[in-house]
């Protein structure tokens, strides 16, 4: 029998439930709705009369999901002075999340506001993974009371933690004699780029998730393409497989008139 | 004119009492492995996602229409899934066609056949634009006369004669390939329209182009959900405009019909192959079937064919035969 008939994909309206102010740059909406949701999957939130972007989200239960915002550009300013009873539509979840293994030795690795997806994510894998967390400091470390799973810290100013950042840390653990069978990484994509690289020296599989500008968030619209994948549908989780192949990976992304351009040139649009 | 390269050959009669159809057909003098073309604006932001496309079972991919100078199309939200069909006012996003260098140097290389579709605010700026992108070398030019998303480009020039055969005849001068003029449904009578493209030159018409524009409004926040407020229709609740308007083309013209508009099975492409395409445009259908949908259509129409014992060419505006 051949599908003929398309999954409606309106927007849900919510009210937000409730705001929480993790730090000075970050804060978690909460919606009191039940999404049928993956870790590692996204929706569009939409606020009437000023935009609609892709975020992931950060905190899942039967009847509530949370999406965390890091105020950097316009839109996400916006989404985080929003506040209990205000208005946004959602649309999704979209993307295929990530893949979750539950047998072997895991290390999770978030950096910065890439601790976002990775939360559900902690939650359901079992206790004794390796979670390493980096963050520019002490004050942006996300969520530190929520998990009851020893996280490694690092910050870019030694405020809490080891000083430096989260490569440091997994090559010290591969190099103390720890064995990973797998490898979820969410953050700034330089960052992945490198934990990719390690995991492939150490013939380690890696599942990272990336970030383009997006439209539609079902796969036809193209805005999104990093080389041949569609990061909306085809990810925005993936594979060591597939990044091999994938050489916009960490180099090159469109920006939303579809000029490609470097990813710097690319995340500095993106911040404004 | 098209010629379709039918082959009927006599399969092992004790595996099978049809004959086997082969698929391929050449149009405007270029084979192509298939009657699957990929619509203007779905996915064609770079060579390796058009290639992805071919290699998926597309006989003939469309890249993102290409303007005259940078623009960034709408704000979000711009492409809504309505389960009927899609809304979008995606904007003519567009690079510029003198922003494409790594584009363009990536497309050199292709191994597979390339429709570049181009947009400008006025007849100077279509001419600007195709001259330089026939200068690429893609296989064919398509201008989109017909976008119902941007006040001043596209469907202001498409739902009148005169104005489309300016456009068409003065890109028509400056280009070295056959050129497709994309139509909108809006026009009050496409077939004049279709009949001025190909009195202006025209080689081929792509139609239909998006219904509308519509528009959505949100009632809890008492707002039009596209930030452009309107825009246009696709998907399968828009294919009996695409049937429609491919059958009075069909009767207006001789030149060949790429149909599309809504096309989501092989039997949705039989029907508009039916009124008059020779060729077969995907978009919408994309998003529920997978990128490998073309793949999928193509092999229903085959066996949609095989059942019935007919062969592309016996079928191409079959529904305009009287009894």
């Amino acid at each position: 029998m051949i599908m003929n008939t398309i999954t409606d994909q309106k927007h849900v309206m919510l009210r937000v439930e409730k705001k929480y102010i993790e730090n000075q740059t970050h804060a978690t909406l909460y919606f009191a709705h039940a999404l049928l949701f993956k870790p590692g999957q996204f929706i569009m939130v939409w606020i009437p009369g000023v935009d609609e972007k892709p975020y992931t989200i950060s905190f899942h239960s039967k009847e509530k999901f949370a999406i965390t915002i890091e105020a950097k550009g316009i839109f996400s300013k916006k989404a985080i002075a929003l506040d209990k009873g205000d208005l946004v539509g959602i649309r999704g979840p979209f993307g295929n999340g990530f893949d979750i293994k539950s047998e072997g030795q895991v290390a999770v690795i978030a950096g910065g506001c890439g601790m976002a997806p990775l939360g559900p994510l902690v939650e359901k894998l079992d206790k004794n993974i390796t979670f390493i967390h980096g963050a520019r400091a002490k004050d942006h470390i996300l969520f530190p009371d929520r998990f009851n799973v020893e996280r490694l810290i690092c910050t870019d100013d030694g405020s809490l933690g080891h000083k430096g950042v989260v490569t440091q840390v997994l090559e010290q653990q591969i190099s103390s004699g720890k064995q990973f069978d797998m490898v979820y990484t969410c953050g700034p994509e330089i960052m992945m780029y490198h934990v990719f690289k390690i995991c492939e020296a150490c013939n380690i599989p890696c599942q990272v998730s990336l970030e383009r500008y997006m439209r539609c968030g079902f796969g036809v619209c193209g805005a999104c393409v990093c080389s041949s994948r569609v990061v909306c549908k085809d990810g925005p989780v993936f594979g060591s497989e597939a990044l091999r192949e994938m050489k916009d990976f960490n180099t090159k992304a469109l920006l939303k008139s579809g000029k490609e351009v470097d990813l710097s040139q690319y995340f500095s649009w993106r911040c404004k | 004119m098209v010629i379709i390269a039918r082959k009927k050959i006599s399969a092992n009669i004790n595996l099978n009492k049809y004959r086997v159809y082969i698929m391929a057909i050449k149009f405007l003098g270029k084979t192509l492995k298939n009657t699957m073309v990929l619509a203007s604006g779905v996915l064609g932001n770079s060579h390796d996602i058009l290639e992805r496309v071919h290699e998926n079972g597309c006989g003939l991919v469309t890249m993102k229409s290409i303007g005259p100078e940078p623009r960034d199309g709408h704000k979000n939200p711009t492409v809504i899934d309505l389960g009927h069909g899609i809304i979008n006012a995606v904007g003519l996003p567009s690079p510029g066609y003198l922003n494409m260098e790594n584009e363009w140097n990536d497309l050199e290389k292709r191994d597979f056949p390339l429709i570049a579709s181009i947009y400008g605010g006025s007849v100077r700026e279509y001419q600007m634009v195709a001259e330089f992108v026939s200068s690429k070398k893609p296989d064919f030019i398509e201008i989109n006369i017909s976008c119902p998303n941007s006040e001043k480009h596209g469907m202001i020039f498409g739902v009148n004669p005169k104005s489309s055969h300016d456009v068409v005849s003065a890109v028509k001068n400056v280009i070295k390939v056959p050129l497709i003029a994309k139509l909108s449904p809006q026009a009050l009578d496409i077939g004049e329209i279709a009949m001025a493209c190909e009195d202006a030159g025209a080689d081929a018409i792509c139609a239909i182009n998006t219904v509308g524009p519509g528009m959505v409004i949100d009632i809890e926040s008492q707002m039009p959900v596209l930030a452009f407020k309107k825009g246009g229709l696709s998907g399968p609740m828009i294919k009996p405009v695409a049937v429609r308007c491919v059958f009075d083309i069909y009767k207006a013209v001789k030149i060949p019909i790429i149909g599309l508009g809504g096309i989501t099975t092989g039997k949705d492409a039989i029907e508009i192959i039916m009124a008059g395409a020779s060729l077969v445009g995907i978009g919408s259908a994309v998003m529920c079937r997978g990128i490998d949908v073309f793949k999928k259509i193509t092999t229903e129409m085959e066996a949609w064919l095989r059942d019935h014992d007919l062969c592309m060419e016996e079928i191409i505006g079959a529904a305009h035969r009287e009894v």
